[in-house]
């Protein structure tokens, strides 16, 4: 067909109308059951890292920035756990996400990475059941824990060849336990406890991604 | 030409990965293991069919000059649909070929095909074309992603084989990538010439 | 903890290689790169159009898609900015410095088709960057683009002229010189 300015534009137009229109009638189709997706994985991330519960609620916090969300799981009128959504940008692709499951008295009972971007065989394993990372946490207490690296002069395991991947993930871990803290309401004592190694971790956090003037 | 020669074309004689050498970013993107390259090939394959089939039915109240940007519309309103479809219903494998799947949008075959193929025959075999080109892609993304599934991490389709730690897992990063793909084209090229 | 933007470019053009490590931009870093002077060209109108498109791109999200709620068109939106921006870069080049459309010209219609500038485009969202990270991470990235492409034209102006087996010959074998590279670059994976 010849083209003329009017055939060209009149045509464009239309055709991005009716595109428009359809990709939207999709989204409206779609809305609801990709809503519903992601809550099925976060109710599926939460029951892998709390132990059985009935209902929980939800808190929301800003810690460095970045957006936690705390989920307080109860039975009946006890509370069996906390659930922190927590992130890191730091990860070796960009953020990670995941979840992080506490009993009340501080232990960590699992963890669940929900989005990563790691590379693939290397970073990755930090979704693997039992890797490394996951190992030498769970059922640890959070008070006691030191979210370093041995690399850092730390105690914890890291992936092999994934050190970024890896404080990535205790950072996020490191993060979460800060939201459970909060919400909790064990901010206070805790403070007196763990706040000497608490800055001490930022601190050095800090200068290991500047290249590792570290110790 | 016959129906089913377009088909058979599209996979053995035209076949876009080890032939036409087109869409090669998914290709070697997506293909970690054999399900991530079929799911990636089956996508792409329903993008082309219907952009295919879309483009031969309005090639010809289409200006001759505005016609790229009217086919990208087109695909990309396509590649849209899908993904929000698979964010919705296999979300897990949304997940792991990320970025790829708005990217679909930007694969050579896709336009390739609306601009040598669709806008010039009718629409059912360009329906058929669609068919063959991404039955072609699928099955040589999921021969990719299988050889390096195997190669890299000592499984096939998620079953391990047992010999996870015995495999080099240098096939599952980039280089294997590149690695695979080549010297599979090199065996591809040998098999034609006889 | 954000980012440094130390981290992000060196990231981009080395560690995270948008060719050899994101598999972004392939169709051109085979076919564009047979020459160095061709390589050069192809990678300064990709930084170019990159660099344009990250700011154009961040904008039109932060402040169209996001406050209509309708991020789902985003690749629509960015795929038409991208070819809008080509052919405007292609118009005002002709007219301002035809000395510089002679040589980037030609490449300027490819790059529309050209993966890795949707792809960046789509990333820098997605990694949550403001402003100027994505100027950053965009401009970053295209480097890394233009610095493989030319590294690979000149290993591939020396592989012209050797003898190897007939099924090898092209693709393959740039394919398979193109894993070496790749595991060359993996050696950086540690600078970040």
């Amino acid at each position: 067909m010849k083209s003329t300015l009017f055939n060209m534009v009149a045509v464009l137009f239309t055709i991005t109308l009716i595109a428009s229109a359809g990709v939207g009638a999709v989204n409206m189709i779609t809305e609801e059951p990709i809503a519903a997706a992601k809550q099925a994985a976060t109710t599926a991330a939460l029951q892998n890292v709390l132990p059985a519960f009935e209902q929980n609620s939800v808190s929301e916090q800003e810690i460095d920035g970045l957006p936690i969300k705390v989920y307080t799981a109860t039975s009946g009128e006890t509370v069996v756990g906390y659930a922190v959504e927590s992130m890191t940008k730091n990860g070796f692709g960009g953020a990670i996400r995941m979840m992080v499951g506490f009993l009340p008295d501080g232990n960590i009972y699992n963890v669940n990475v929900l989005e990563q971007a790691e590379t693939p065989g290397l970073g990755t394993k930090m979704c693997d059941e039992g890797n490394a990372l996951i190992s030498s946490i769970k059922d640890k207490n959070a008070f006691t824990l030191e979210f370093k690296v041995k690399k850092d002069g730390g105690e914890l395991d890291a992936l092999t060849a994934a050190t970024i991947s890896s404080r990535a993930y205790y950072d996020a871990v490191a993060r979460a336990k800060e939201a459970y803290l909060v919400a909790s309401g064990k901010k206070q004592w805790a403070d007196g406890v763990t706040s000497a190694t608490a800055t001490v971790e930022t601190n050095e956090g800090e200068t290991a991604q500047e290249g590792g003037k570290d110790e | 030409m016959n129906k089913l020669q377009i088909v058979l074309s599209g996979i053995l004689k035209n076949n876009p990965t080890f032939v036409l050498v087109l869409g090669m970013c998914p290709t070697l993107g997506t293909t970690t293991s054999a399900i991530n390259g079929m799911g990636m090939g089956v996508a792409t394959m329903a993008v082309l069919i219907m952009s295919n089939l879309v483009i031969s039915l309005i090639k010809n109240f289409i200006p001759d000059k505005v016609r790229i940007p009217a086919f990208i519309v087109v695909i990309a309103s396509f590649v849209t649909i899908i993904q929000m479809l698979m964010q919705a219903y296999v979300p897990s494998l949304y997940a792991s070929l990320g970025v790829f799947i708005p990217l679909i949008v930007v694969n050579c075959i896709i336009l390739g095909r609306a601009e040598a193929f669709a806008s010039k025959n009718g629409p059912l075999d360009s329906i058929l074309d669609g068919v063959g080109i991404g039955i072609g892609f699928t099955l040589s993304l999921t021969a990719i992603g299988a050889v390096r599934e195997v190669l890299g991490s000592g499984a096939i389709f998620g079953y391990s084989l047992g010999i996870s730690d015995y495999m080099p897992l240098v096939f599952v990063l980039a280089p294997g990538a590149f690695l695979v793909l080549g010297y599979l084209m090199v065996l591809f090229n040998k098999l034609a010439k006889k | 903890m954000e980012l440094s933007y130390f981290a992000i470019i060196i990231g981009a053009i080395f560690v995270n290689n948008v060719v050899l490590a994101q598999f972004l931009g392939i169709c051109p870093f085979l076919g564009v790169s047979s020459k160095v002077d061709t390589s050069l060209g192809m990678g300064a109108a990709v930084t170019f159009v990159m660099a344009l498109t990250s700011i154009v791109a961040w904008a039109i999200q932060t402040y169209i898609l996001v406050p209509l709620h309708i991020e789902y068109m985003q690749t629509i939106v960015f795929i038409l900015v991208i070819a809008a921006l080509v052919q405007m870069v292609e118009i005002v080049l002709k007219k301002v410095s035809p000395s510089l459309y002679q040589a980037l010209g030609i490449f300027l219609p490819l790059i529309t088709t050209n993966c890795a500038v949707l792809g960046v485009a789509i990333l820098m969202i997605q990694k949550e960057f403001n402003l100027l990270q994505s100027f950053a991470y965009s401009v970053a990235t295209a480097i890394g683009f233009a610095l493989a492409l030319v590294i690979f034209a000149g290993i591939r102006e020396r592989l012209e002229l050797d003898d190897m087996p007939k099924a090898m010959k092209g693709i393959p074998i740039a394919l398979i010189t193109a894993a070496i590279l790749a595991m060359a670059f993996m050696g950086f994976s540690g600078l970040v």
